[in-house]
């Protein structure tokens, strides 16, 4: 089973591309917005995969993006942070009411930190960190890295921000009359 | 005092703790429990169905078979692996846990699951929303279009598939093309602008695997030689899973 292929992560090339100058990515866009973001550590990116490195590949791209001043840590973190609850099969498994109390601790996490989004670099992460909003009145938005990182380039149009809360709406729309 | 040592009686029968041992690596260090529970403070599956990592391990290595492989907080586990991390003797409980999911008749297993799983098994895209590689294609190619006619500077922007030789094959989990596809658009333009070289494949392109979490080795194992395969077909040098 021995693949002829190296597996790697879009967030370890996201990092690269900036260190490079391809990627010409900054937080001017938020300089006065002042908005505000956690991230959510994927288990299967960190902890299961790539270990601490990819962690801090991580928060160097959403450091570029939103700002430092703007990032606010959850604790724990990188490869000690929690589940999310997302993971394993849970989403599809039935057990919806034990999957929320399993994420009441990520949504303490979240909600600790006061940030008014919530980023999560994996598929999973970001279907039960959105729903956990979802049960625990809305008090943050959830985010693909993506959508930030085009939003900071100029070049996110207006059916690419489903995510986006009613702060960010409007903010650096390209092509409106997309629509 | 006792004249004569008590003497413990018969055979000591083969537990599921045992059969488990076997298969992994360094016995998975299950018979090296401290008790401490730092498994149990820090998972946040502590309490459901009365259950945590710790008594899960311990009834094990009690031979409490019967509650260990019928109890459903199996799957209220999510493998996640912090257990593992936080523990001073690495003991590998979410393989304990693995393999209790596995001791389940298949039929047995959650729904949800199950039905992703054999979704899967349909296509050669492997996605467990039962996409098809033409479903796909036409997603894929649909989405361009319309992008690059709405936004002009990306006119250029491709999305291509089965691309041979191209460096990065990307993978994509098939909530996008199935039911938001413009997500699929931001990402895309990072990799036009950076000018990477990459491909989508028709085949194995779906980035879920179901087959893992049902805890069948057979449907996982060909999941992932489908994918494996897609991406040697290309001559692909990277797998690059996608957020």
């Amino acid at each position: 089973m021995t693949p002829n292929f190296e597996i790697k992560s879009i967030i370890q090339y996201y990092a690269q591309w900036i260190r490079e100058g391809k990627l010409k990515v900054n937080s001017d866009w938020n300089k006065d917005l002042k908005v505000t973001f956690t991230v959510q550590d994927p288990c299967q990116l960190v902890r299961k995969s790539f270990g601490d490195p990819v962690a801090e590949d991580l928060r160097f791209v959403v450091k570029t993006v939103v700002g430092e001043e703007n990032f606010i840590e959850m604790y724990p973190n990188r490869s000690n942070n929690f589940c999310c609850g997302g993971g394993g099969g849970y989403l599809q498994s039935g057990y919806a009411e034990q999957r929320r109390e399993y994420g009441r601790i990520k949504a303490e996490q979240i909600l600790a930190t006061g940030a008014a989004y919530c980023i999560t670099p994996c598929h999973n992460c970001h279907a039960q960190v959105h729903d956990l909003s979802d049960v625990h009145g809305h008090k943050w938005q959830t985010v693909h890295l993506w959508t930030l990182i085009c939003l900071a380039l100029g070049i996110l149009g207006p059916k690419e921000r489903a995510y986006l809360g009613e702060d960010l709406a409007e903010v650096n729309m390209f092509h409106p009359e997309q629509e | 005092m006792a004249e004569e040592a008590i003497k413990l009686g018969g055979k000591k029968k083969s537990t599921f703790m045992d059969k488990v041992r076997e298969m992994l690596p360094e016995g998975g260090n299950l018979n090296l429990c401290l008790t401490c529970g730092a498994c149990a403070s820090g998972c946040p599956a502590t309490g459901l169905e009365g259950m945590d990592p710790r008594k899960f391990l311990r009834m094990a290595a009690l031979g409490m078979d019967e509650e260990i492989t019928t109890t459903p907080w199996v799957w209220m586990c999510s493998m996640c692996q912090r257990c593992i991390y936080v523990c001073p003797m690495k003991i590998n409980i979410p393989q304990l846990v693995y393999y209790a999911r596995q001791s389940w008749p298949r039929e047995k297993r959650p729904k949800g699951i199950l039905g992703s799983c054999d979704m899967a098994l349909k296509h050669d895209t492997c996605s467990a929303m039962g996409a098809s590689e033409d479903d796909f294609q036409f997603v894929v190619e649909d989405v361009l279009e319309e992008y690059r006619a709405a936004q002009p500077e990306f006119a250029e922007m491709e999305a291509p598939i089965n691309k041979q030789g191209a460096e990065f094959y990307l993978n994509q989990n098939s909530r996008e093309p199935v039911t938001e596809p413009d997500e699929m658009v931001p990402l895309w333009k990072i990799l036009h602008l950076v000018g990477a070289d990459w491909t989508y494949g028709t085949k194995g392109w779906a980035a879920e695997n179901y087959c893992m979490f049902l805890a069948d080795d057979d449907a996982w194992r060909h999941i992932v030689e489908v994918k494996k395969k897609a991406v040697e077909d290309l001559a692909c040098k990277v797998w690059l899973n996608t957020e």
